[in-house]
């Protein structure tokens, strides 16, 4: 089993077309939509939390990129801009998933990308905004 | 037991031992206050925290032909500063905001950018644009100026902080229904977090709680460079109740402070954004402690176990100007991750940075023992426990009608 946080980007073409439903009934897999939205420019952004078998992660990973869908990890899109926090940690008890924590003998504010479920609720209450998304 | 005539003699001899106020803990647990007070000379303090009461004053220099901007109004990259002096002094607040900038018109405002932020720029170097209009005399003829302004170029750029370090503060919590967003950070509802604003066994006024050695002319490190103690804060209140170690368990004594911008780092002055709240200044702030006796010295090792603030409600008692407390937990417990309040656990979170509390702490150690800081006699002490000095509300008068 594997369960990996993955973001699509749609191209134009492929917004108004159904193609997440096919990971369920076609390779088995099953997603927990973490953010969805369509841009102006109708372009689509998604953000799954994928499971299945290691097998089917694969070959649903394969299908959804011959579709035209473009797939990258989630932790790329998370930044800590480590510039510009001052490892104050009011962030910590904002983050819903403990992603966010304060390393007790230092004291400085460690980031987990793997935990992040890219929510955005640390982004406008960092005092010093060094949470950056970029999707 | 020494004085501070003496430890200047030791700094300038290269002899003096310095330990920060996290060091003199462990050294006091393990020697005791008098083998510890006997090899130590000094205790270096540290703090960084949003301080909003923050703000600098520039002299600019002449245009020509000139300009009287006093009386007239003035921005700085679309902040407005203060303008009500002479002809070329501005002062600059850190919170002050563009004045397009929405504010809470879109709840909850963001406040990306204001006079926190231009200060941490002109400290960075970058060059800022100032913009004034006036009204246009005889001697000062020029009604218009735009420029670009770098903060080298100007005559005087002077941080003058008309309250900071507050001697402990507030734990804020959320009893209401509804998220609530203040200066103390975003507050969950139903008691979903606690949020604390102090780096309690690092702070100054807290390792000095009856201001026995830090008073007006105390020199102090002011974000990246010296400056001094110059008054005691607004809003200080020395003669608030204390824990039977002398500690305050609520916000008390506070510092005045001034020193040169030109010669800070911008990493202690960081420009602060509170949503939904304002703009703000974060301000890096050290305080030498010179262990002149064992009472000072005991105080001096005071630790976050020992340590306490009151947990007050934002919802209603602080709004409302409640003196109800729901109880008091340490800075211990604080740092923990949780405390427990109505039988709930509550994740804290802290708006003051120990981290960076702790580098101070360091980085004025360092300065003190390559001689490069001289301890300074303070010239007058704060009103201190028993001053009768108090912070007192508002008293609102309606005003005359009719008149």
């Amino acid at each position: 089993m594997v369960s990996k946080r993955i973001v699509l980007h749609f191209p134009h073409r492929l917004v108004d077309q159904p193609i997440v439903y096919k990971l369920v009934k076609d390779f088995d897999l099953s997603f927990n939509i973490l953010k969805a939205s369509v841009t102006p420019q109708e372009e689509g952004l998604m953000v799954l939390e994928l499971s299945g078998s290691e097998q089917n992660f694969d070959k649903g990973v394969e299908y959804l990129q011959s579709c035209g869908v473009r797939i990258q990890p989630l932790s790329q899109d998370i930044v800590r801009n480590e510039a510009k926090c001052t490892d104050c940690g009011v962030c910590v008890p904002i983050c819903p998933t403990q992603a966010l924590t304060v390393d007790p003998a230092s004291r400085k504010v460690h980031f987990d990308d793997t935990k992040c479920i890219a929510c955005e609720l640390c982004v406008k209450i960092c005092p010093t905004r060094a949470m950056e998304v970029h999707f | 037991m020494r004085s501070i005539k003496e430890i200047n003699e030791k700094i300038k001899k290269g002899q003096v031992v310095v330990a920060t106020a996290e060091e003199i803990i462990d050294l006091v647990a393990k020697k005791g206050v008098s083998a510890a007070c006997r090899q130590v000379d000094v205790v270096t303090t540290g703090t960084f925290g949003p301080m909003c009461s923050s703000g600098a004053y520039f002299n600019i220099g002449h245009s020509k032909p000139r300009i009287k901007i006093g009386g007239g109004t003035c921005t700085l990259n679309d902040v407005p500063a203060y303008c009500g002096l002479a002809a070329t002094d501005i002062f600059l607040g850190a919170t002050a905001l563009p004045d397009d900038d929405p504010r809470n018109k879109v709840f909850p405002g963001e406040f990306k950018y204001g006079g926190g932020h231009v200060i941490q720029e002109l400290v960075s170097g970058k060059d800022v644009l100032l913009e004034a209009t006036s009204y246009g005399t005889d001697c000062y003829p020029r009604k218009k100026l735009e420029t670009l302004i770098n903060i080298r170029d100007m005559n005087e750029a002077v941080l003058l902080n008309i309250r900071n370090c507050y001697q402990n503060y507030n734990v804020a919590v959320n009893l209401s229904d509804r998220m609530l967003y203040t200066y103390m950070g975003v507050l969950k509802p139903n008691l979903g977090n606690a949020n604390y604003c102090s780096a309690g066994q690092l702070s100054p006024l807290l390792k000095d709680p009856y201001y026995k050695t830090i008073g007006i002319g105390t020199r102090i490190f002011l974000a990246g460079a010296q400056g001094y103690i110059i008054w005691q804060g607004t809003q200080h209140n020395p003669g608030v109740k204390r824990s039977t170690n002398g500690i305050p368990v609520t916000p008390a004594g506070t510092l005045a402070v001034i020193g040169d911008l030109k010669q800070m780092k911008p990493q202690w002055l960081v420009g602060t954004s509170m949503l939904g709240y304002g703009v703000s200044l974060s301000v890096g702030i050290g305080v030498p402690i010179p262990l002149l006796n064992e009472e000072i010295c005991a105080f001096a090792a005071a630790k976050d176990e020992e340590i306490f603030a009151r947990v007050v409600d934002y919802s209603a008692a602080y709004p409302q100007m409640s003196a109800e407390s729901l109880g008091e937990v340490s800075y211990a417990q604080l740092k923990s991750g949780t405390i427990t309040l109505m039988g709930q656990s509550v994740p804290t979170g802290a708006l003051s940075s120990y981290a960076k509390a702790k580098e101070i702490s360091l980085e004025l150690k360092s300065w003190i023992q390559k001689g490069d800081f001289l301890l300074s006699e303070p010239h007058q002490p704060l009103p201190g426990f028993e001053s009768g000095y108090v912070f007192k509300p508002l008293k609102e008068r309606p005003p005359f009608v009719g008149r």
